[in-house]
């Protein structure tokens, strides 16, 4: 595959993976900082996962073991097209396990199993900017981020416990890493913002529409926003998972019967297999 | 320290003329090198015919009309004199604080504010505690007839005679060592001025010097140490 | 006498032809109130927007506490305008966050300070809606369904509530019914005099800068024409413009 004229290895040019991987330094450097990058045109529209392909395409290598996630499971259109698309332009091995994987891609959720020095997450990214919704304009947020003016995110917060009663951040929910940017974890449920905080892993994030990447070292603080007297607390279903009995992973609702039926299962499929399988094991 | 009978207010040579712009700058001259020394415990009063100058003079010595020419030198307690005339405005603002009283004729209602409080400000700006100053508010208000259901209520609504009372409390309660007043007892009965002729010789009993308008012969008899005449100027050519 | 709070020197500002602030110098002390009078076009407007660092002058300089606010830097001046300043603006809607509630308004200026304690941010905000005479009871409503004396109560609640040292006011009753200015002008009054703030306030109503100010700057083109003591320049007003002014207004 490699060393054909007019190949490029994992789809993207030299200068485009050098153009990235600069980026991904200085994000590296400047934990939750967003760097803005010249975003490619990448076979898939945005939306899908542009910004995660490109940034998978500037780190990954031959020796790589590749897992794809959607909504934490790897069977879904999305993560199957992504898996086969890295085989083909990069010719890596591909796993279903996530304890096997040197690189994690996922949208919108961070695996069960907690990850390990060596390994790279990368999270697909809508909209990079915690702010958006507070504060429209960009330039007037690229200000509050420079002068570590976060009140108005606060406020919503406070509005939050005004309206509802608690923080009704379901997801998305704004952290503070290494006590300096407001960062976007991207749209994972708030129950796994937790898993961010100290992780042994990489964690690279890539918004391909909006052309931004932002990244947190390994072993850098991450900390949800909220009261003293309204702590961050992480919220699951109150279930076990109805295959393998877990009870403290993120379940997923599934309709079983169009009566109203539903059960609760592992939203990470990986996982819920895994301890299947010890289960049956220890029968 | 000064002592009793040492000067506190020396007016030389108090140039006023006031110039109307929107008269094609006609020129009115009110004072023209008027001199007058008031001593500590005197009360000198002003005396002339209607528009001779009285309250312009009076005005001048409290900072609320500016002098053209000429020197209104104010001796503070501690012996220290300054010239009002060509003090800046912060100056001023502080002489009036903690030197000059100025009582004027009418009460400048400030809505919404009680009256003990519009007594006590005075004394509060001099560094009293609000309560003590609400205190000695009380006090004076009752000397003058001001009974007490009408303390915590807004003189919007009062009498004229009521208001003028106000007025009073909050001018004479502060003690200031120079105290200018301009006719005091307009709109009171016999009881209320004879607690002003009271409250005019307290004051000159502990020292404080006051120059004074008064209408009233029988209030100007009881209080006045000497006469000031003021006559009017000869029209400007 | 304690220095000033803040000063300005030589202020010049000209937008193409027009003048809109000539040579303008000014103090404000702690606790002081200073009126700016005018009429529109009088640069009174544009002077209180140089003086809280929103426009750079073209010549001239601002201190604050000695310092050039100038040479501060943007983020120390942002900080200023969150803390030890305040800005009033005559438009309400332009100094409120309109689809926040009115405790939160209140509480943004602590929340973006460090405050993290929502119970005692809601206490505080409580008691100062309770300053500014609005009923505690409508914390969680939009500023949207307040009148405009509430929405204008509601934004000078918000600035105050860090206590700043200096509070910058940009006609805070315009745009007002009479009585409902009134009632304003004296929550001002006793506000400034409970909390020994320091007010620059730009207004056209000069029976407000009676009320509420001990100093007075007439403005007139970019220029000040007559300042001082303020029952002095309303009373024996000397520049032929400060008494045109003076007899304009109507008396009740």
């Amino acid at each position: 595959m490699s060393g054909a004229p007019g190949f490029s290895y994992a789809y993207l040019d030299e200068g485009t993976k050098r153009m990235l991987r600069r980026t991904l330094l200085k994000a590296v450097a400047i934990p939750g900082h967003q760097v803005p990058f010249g975003a490619r045109e990448m076979p898939l529209p945005y939306g899908w996962g542009t910004g995660g392909i490109q940034v998978t395409a500037a780190v990954i290598g031959p020796s790589d073991v590749l897992k794809v996630i959607d909504q934490g499971s790897d069977d879904t259109t999305n993560a199957v097209s992504i898996r086969r698309f890295f085989q083909r332009v990069a010719g890596v091995a591909v796993t279903e396990r996530t304890t096997e994987a040197t690189i994690i891609q996922t949208r919108h959720r961070i695996p069960e199993t907690p990850l390990t020095e060596g390994q790279i997450l990368v999270y697909q990214v809508p909209m990079p900017e915690p702010l958006s919704r507070l504060e429209p304009r960009l330039a007037e947020t690229r200000r509050l981020h420079a002068l570590a003016d976060y009140g108005l995110m606060q406020v919503r917060l406070y509005e939050d416990i005004v309206t509802h009663g608690a923080i009704a951040t379901a997801y998305n929910y704004p952290v503070i890493v290494d006590g300096r940017y407001l960062m976007s974890p991207s749209p994972i449920p708030a129950f796994d913002n937790p898993k961010m905080h100290r992780m042994p892993a990489l964690q690279l994030f890539g918004a391909g529409r909006e052309k931004k990447i932002y990244a947190v070292p390994p072993y850098t603080d991450v900390v949800s926003l909220d009261f003293e007297d309204h702590p961050f607390r992480p919220i699951r279903a109150p279930h076990a998972c109805a295959l393998c009995g877990a009870t403290d992973s993120y379940l997923d609702e599934v309709l079983t019967d169009d009566a109203g039926g539903r059960m609760f299962a592992c939203s990470d499929t990986d996982y819920c297999a895994t301890r299947q399988a010890a289960r049956k094991a220890a029968e | 320290m000064s002592a009793a009978g040492d000067w506190r207010l020396r007016v030389e040579a108090l140039d006023k003329t006031f110039t109307l712009h929107l008269q094609g700058g006609l020129r009115i001259p009110v004072l023209r090198g008027e001199a007058l020394t008031v001593r500590a415990g005197e009360c000198v009063v002003l005396a002339g015919p209607s528009g001779a100058g009285k309250s312009t003079l009076l005005r001048c010595l409290a900072g609320n009309y500016g002098a053209c020419g000429g020197r209104i030198l104010v001796r503070e307690e501690d012996g220290s004199a300054t010239d009002l005339a060509a003090a800046g405005a912060r100056e001023v603002a502080r002489l009036r604080r903690h030197v000059i009283g100025y009582v004027s004729q009418f009460l400048r209602v400030i809505p919404r504010v009680p009256a003990l409080d519009i007594v006590a400000e005075p004394m509060v700006a001099r560094g009293v505690a609000r309560d003590a100053a609400r205190e000695a508010a009380a006090r004076m208000m009752h000397r003058l007839n001001l009974p007490g259901r009408l303390h915590g209520l807004p003189p919007a609504t009062f009498s004229g005679g009521e208001q003028q009372r106000v007025n009073l409390a909050r001018g004479f309660g502060a003690g200031h060592p120079l105290l200018l007043l301009d006719e005091p007892t307009a709109s009171l009965d016999a009881g209320n001025r004879a607690v002003v002729i009271e409250l005019i010789q307290e004051a000159k009993a502990r020292g404080a010097a006051i120059v004074g308008i008064f209408h009233d012969a029988e209030v100007r008899d009881a209080v006045a140490d000497r006469l000031h005449d003021i006559s009017p100027l000869p029209d400007a050519a | 006498m304690s220095a000033p709070l803040l000063a300005a020197e030589g202020l010049t500002l000209r937008f193409g032809a027009i003048p809109a602030l000539l040579g303008v110098s000014l103090e404000i002390h702690p606790g002081e109130v200073v009126a700016i009078v005018g009429e529109s076009g009088s640069g009174k407007t544009t002077l209180l927007r140089v003086l809280s660092g929103q426009v750079a002058p073209q010549s001239g300089r601002v201190l604050y506490r000695g310092q050039d606010i100038a040479a501060m830097g943007e983020p120390a001046l942002r900080r200023l305008m969150r803390s030890e300043w305040g800005y009033v603006h005559q438009n309400p809607r332009d100094g409120l966050r309109m689809s926040v509630s009115a405790g939160g308004n209140v509480g943004e200026r602590l929340m973006a300070s460090g405050a993290r304690h929502y119970g005692n941010i809601r206490a505080a905000a409580a008691e100062w809606l309770a300053r500014v005479e609005i009923e505690p009871a409508r914390m969680d409503d939009l500023p949207r369904g307040f009148s405009g004396g509430m929405q204008q109560r509601l934004q000078i609640a918000r600035t105050l509530v860090t206590h700043p040292a200096l509070v910058f006011m940009d006609e805070p009753t315009g745009g007002l019914d009479v009585s409902v200015q009134a009632r304003l002008l004296d929550l001002i009054r006793g506000l400034v005099a409970d909390l020994g703030l320091a007010v620059l306030l730009v207004t056209h109503d000069i029976a407000a800068a009676r009320l509420l100010a001990g100093r007075i700057l007439v403005m007139r083109r970019g220029e000040v024409v007559e300042q001082g003591l303020t029952d002095r320049v309303l009373d024996d007003p000397q520049h032929p413009y400060t008494q045109l002014l003076v007899s304009s207004v109507l008396a009740a």
